[in-house]
């Protein structure tokens, strides 16, 4: 969905799974990038958010991952591609609260079962399919709305 | 009402981006799960918080907060030391309880943008 539309800008960051060490800097990057194109703050915002949230999916249960950022004049497009456990159940995963985090996760203040629900809530598209063993796929869209800048 | 105001007014000790403490405070937000954080949090909210370690930095930065607050004695990991100063994020620490950190700052906020809305 959206390919078809010529992109102004695309680039692939890689995500170190296993480490928080570096959590952050991917989104980091986007929300500068995203800034210096001129695009709304609450798009940026939001864009910042959902690639947040993908990296530390990746960080905290993939062996290693990349984000990959698709801009066009209409749409941001996000997706984080991982090389990893992959989820059981995308249905459950999916639930507010649910969470395979471990305790050491959680007391860093990941691991609440929200992740996923703030990526779906954030953005205007959102896609997951994932392999048991080979790793998971998410794809986020968010429009472009140059008439609203709500934030 | 700017950062320098709370700063000195709740005596907190500034570990860093001392240099935006100009910073004006739009509101406030507490919270230990950062996608809660994420979520709900807005630019310009100061941060009171217990985690320390340097993913607050990025969640701080990532959301345009005015700073952090680190209550009930917590100091900053190292690493998120040198992050937050890396990118110019105020980090604030105080031995006072979350609790009283934030009624304190919801106060001098409430009553600068008029009456008290509890009341």
């Amino acid at each position: 969905m959206f390919s078809h539309e010529p992109a102004i800008y695309e680039n692939s960051f890689p995500v170190e799974g296993g480490t928080y060490e570096n959590a952050g800097h991917v989104s980091s990057q986007i929300k500068a990038l995203l800034k210096r194109m001129k695009i709304s703050k609450e798009v940026v915002r939001r864009a910042a958010l959902v690639t947040y949230e993908s990296e530390i999916n990746i960080c905290s249960y993939a062996r290693s991952g990349k984000i990959v950022l698709r801009v066009t004049p209409e749409h941001v497009m996000i997706e984080a591609i991982d090389e990893g456990q992959g989820i059981v159940d995308i249905e459950l995963a999916m639930q507010e609260g649910y969470s395979t985090a471990t305790d050491r996760i959680r007391e860093m203040g990941f691991g609440a079962g929200m992740g996923l629900c703030n990526i779906k809530n954030f953005s205007d598209f959102f896609r997951i399919t994932s392999e048991i063993g080979k790793g998971t796929h998410l794809k986020m869209v968010i429009r472009i709305d140059k008439d609203f800048d709500g934030i | 009402m700017n950062l320098e105001d709370i700063v000195k007014t709740l005596n907190l000790r500034v570990v860093s981006g001392e240099e935006r403490l100009a910073a004006e405070v739009l509101g406030g937000y507490v919270g230990d799960l950062l996608s809660d954080v994420m979520a709900n949090s807005k630019e310009g909210d100061l941060w009171i918080t217990r985690q320390i370690h340097q993913n607050i930095v990025a969640v701080a930065s990532l959301k345009d907060h005015a700073g952090i607050i680190l209550i009930q004695g917590c100091k900053p990991a190292a690493d998120t030391l040198d992050k937050a100063r890396k990118e110019g994020i105020p980090i604030m620490v105080t031995d006072m309880p979350g609790f009283e950190v934030i009624g304190r700052v919801y106060n001098m906020l409430a009553t600068k943008k008029g009456p008290d809305p509890s009341t």
